[in-house]
């Protein structure tokens, strides 16, 4: 009975999902990269271009640093306003909505809000101006890459420009795991803690023993939602500076959108939908994986 | 408690009816429409009303005079046409990307609108043309006249292979530079025609504390929009256009030549134009943050009409350096895509589109000019009638910014090599790149 009622959304998933991936994986393997539609084999043909491309190898850089920084980020201010929350502070509801809210937004609304923050001669450096500083960051426009040398065509290194970027995220999705952590720290029992008081543990022992371990699973879950939120991002990005200048700021997203809509490289852009597929696959199959097993 | 399961069980199972039914009805009209009803797409209040014709037009003129100029051009065909009803398809998005993105999948799927837009050059001849997709013209044009109304490099403009493809409805200039009027009188400086010119103005500029060149390459076309001024200044015509027939290499000196010229002017622009769109750079001009800015005649009508400012008062204008009697044309076409409904219909909108009437009630709310050499000079202000003369005496060339000069997949590439040298300045490795597109896209 139960399994006539899931027929219809297996049948709309197999074709709409799984289907869809086929039909972009049998594409990336092709010639076609013009509008005429070409759909003949040419093998990795277009996998190997991209790996030799300046702009992907960028992109490949990018985006690790991006999800490096952005989880970090996430979990530290996260894990550091719950635990303040959970002080028990008055108007706790209040503060909980404020840290939330960013949320409410679309990423495009906080790329293009941190665009305009973090402009070099408009935003966040008015006020620092004002207050005497000199050497004004330059945000998002900056191309220098820290601690570089040279890896393939590029410099390999943390492109200075995608921590603006990473903060406009991070600022929108801190309030996911304020929410988790406090959820978390609300579901520890009080008495484990008074337990471990009564036996002499200071408080940085109880959190090193008891609530870093008992958080585990919540930071697991969070950065497996991160990691796959920033491996495919192009929303916050494409609102917020596009490519960058010398694409500092470029992703593979933002890179499949414009060369398959604007250079008509459809091949090329199915590879690169490809490989971000298996990304975000790497972060979440094992989880999924470890999830049954759990079961 | 069971009432409640019961009840949230029965909520599931009409969800997932309607959600079949709802699936099985698009498959339907998917399957009908793929020949014949473009109207099913349009929403209800724009479907054409009993015993009308319908004629869908695609475009991405959503912005404020370009869509003016579209719905008034609508309105005129309409008064003609009393039995058609004009569905207006455009698609918002900044240069027609978005638009393109869903032409593209409305093309592929043998869905095509009735007519749309299209830069004429590569972008159509390259493109719909080369993919076969496209009606030919030439009775059309035979019929009306057209042959000695449009100029004759523009005609060429919308030709492949001896088949004309689609109807120019207007010009724009794509090699103008905009200069602040006072800035140039405080400083006794005048508008540069020579690169040493420029860079003497340049200089002086600079050492007077104001930036002399705004750039806003955020979007990298605009950076590739420069570039393209400097090639034809550089070049000439004769030697531009050889680029995009493989005649001329782009690992040739002269090339170099132009890259190194390119590199020298970059070092006069705004720190933080990275930040910075087309517009936010001409605003820089406007309001005498910079002097000068090389932007396509768009500009004229943000400037005058967004901005109020009035033309060779508060803003001037003169052709890029070494681009003096050339002419650097974006023009605006619109075709007759192979299997659509009723080509007759299509074909009557054109000929309102091609008439001196349809282009003189568009062009003056659009902000170019016509594309006929024989419109009403009268209706364009300052900037547009001496457009129009120099555009009756120049050599005309197409854009590569605007998809004009080369396939769109060149320009992708020339462009992300553009934003790649703006940081780099690596004249070498950026005409590596360039040759490697070249050869590519180009040489047969």
């Amino acid at each position: 009975m139960a399994i006539l009622f899931i027929m219809p959304s297996i049948a709309a998933v197999g074709i709409f999902v799984y289907g869809f991936i086929s039909w972009t994986g049998y594409v990336s393997l092709t010639n076609w990269n013009t509008l005429v539609k070409d759909l003949s084999f040419a093998g990795l043909k277009n996998y190997i271009f991209l790996f030799n491309d300046y702009r992907f190898q960028s992109d490949l850089r990018n985006t690790l640093f991006f999800t490096l920084f952005f989880i970090f980020g996430t979990l530290g201010l996260g894990f550091l306003l719950a635990v303040l929350i959970d002080q028990n502070i008055r108007q706790e509801s209040l503060f909980r909505n404020i840290f939330m809210f960013p949320m409410a937004l679309s990423f495009v609304v906080t790329g293009v809000v941190w665009q305009w923050l973090l402009n070099p001669s408009t935003g966040v450096n008015l006020i620092l101006a004002k207050l005497g500083m000199e050497n004004l960051p330059r945000w998002y426009t900056d191309t220098s890459i820290a601690f570089s040398f040279p890896l393939g065509n590029i410099e390999f290194g943390i492109p200075v420009a995608i921590i603006a970027v990473v903060i406009a995220a991070v600022w929108q999705m801190t309030g996911f795991s304020l929410a988790m952590y406090l959820a978390g720290l609300r579901a520890i029992p009080d008495e484990l803690k008074e337990a471990a008081r009564v036996d002499g543990a200071t408080e940085f022992q109880i959190y090193r023993k008891i609530i870093f371990p008992m958080l585990l699973p919540i930071t697991i879950s969070i950065t497996i939602i991160m990691a796959h939120i920033s491996l495919k991002i192009f929303d916050l990005i494409y609102a917020m500076t596009g490519p960058g200048a010398n694409f500092v700021t470029d992703v593979p997203g933002v890179y499949m959108f414009e060369t398959t809509f604007r250079g008509n490289f459809y091949a090329n852009g199915a590879a690169i939908a490809m490989i971000m597929l298996i990304f975000v696959a790497i972060f979440i199959v094992p989880y999924l994986i470890a999830n049954r097993k759990g079961d | 408690m069971k009432f409640k399961h019961l009840a949230i069980l029965s909520a599931l199972l009409l969800l997932m009816g309607i959600f079949m039914a709802a699936c099985g009805s698009e498959t339907e009209t998917d399957a009908g429409e793929a020949d014949t009803e473009n109207e099913a797409e349009a929403p209800a209040s724009e479907a054409p009303a009993e015993g009308k014709k319908p004629l869908e037009i695609f475009s991405w003129w959503t912005g404020a005079g370009e869509e003016a100029g579209l719905l008034a051009l609508i309105e005129l065909f309409e008064e003609k046409h009393p039995d058609v009803e004009v569905i207006n398809a455009a698609v918002a998005g900044g240069a027609g990307t978005n638009a393109q993105a869903v032409l593209a999948s409305r093309m592929q799927g043998d869905d095509p609108p009735g007519t749309f837009q299209i830069h004429g050059g590569a972008a159509l001849n390259t493109g719909w043309a080369a993919a076969g997709k496209m009606e030919p013209l030439n009775d059309l044009y035979e019929e009306q006249g057209w042959y000695d109304k449009f100029p004759e490099d523009l005609i060429e403009l919308v030709t492949s292979d001896g088949d004309i493809y689609s109807v120019p409805v207007n010009i724009h200039r794509s090699n103008v530079l905009w200069y602040n009027v006072a800035i140039f009188e405080e400083h006794g400086l005048t508008p540069p025609t020579t690169f040493d010119e420029f860079f003497a103005v340049a200089e002086a500029l600079q050492e007077a504390g104001v930036t002399p060149l705004a750039l806003g390459d955020r979007e990298p076309w605009t950076a590739s929009h420069l570039l393209e001024s400097v090639m034809l200044g550089k070049l000439g015509a004769e030697k531009y256009n050889q680029l995009w027939t493989g005649e001329l290499k782009f690992d040739s000196l002269e090339f170099t030549d132009v890259m190194e010229t390119f590199s020298q002017m970059l070092d006069y622009v705004n720190d933080d134009h990275a930040a910075r769109n087309w517009q936010d750079a001409s605003q820089m001009v406007a309001n005498g943050d910079a002097a000068m800015n090389v932007m396509g005649d768009w500009a004229a009508g943000y400037f005058a009409t967004d901005l109020n400012l009035e033309p060779n008062k508060d803003f001037g204008w003169v052709a890029p350096p070494g681009t003096e009697g050339m002419f650097m044309v974006v023009t605006d076409t619109f075709g007759l895509p192979k299997g659509v409904e009723d080509p007759e219909v299509v074909k009557d909108f054109l000929r309102v589109l091609g008439s001196v009437e349809g282009q003189d009630v568009f062009n003056p709310l659009k902000g170019s000019i016509p594309a006929r050499v024989d419109a009403d000079v009268s209706k364009y202000n300052e900037y547009g009638q001496q457009t129009i003369e120099e555009f009756k005496k120049s050599t005309l060339t197409p854009s590569l910014a605007h998809n004009s000069a080369a396939p769109a997949g060149f320009v992708q590439q020339f462009n992300q090599a553009v934003n790649i040298f703006v940081s780099s300045r690596n004249v070498d490795q950026f005409i590596q790149t360039v040759q490697a597109a070249q050869d590519e896209h180009i040489n047969q």
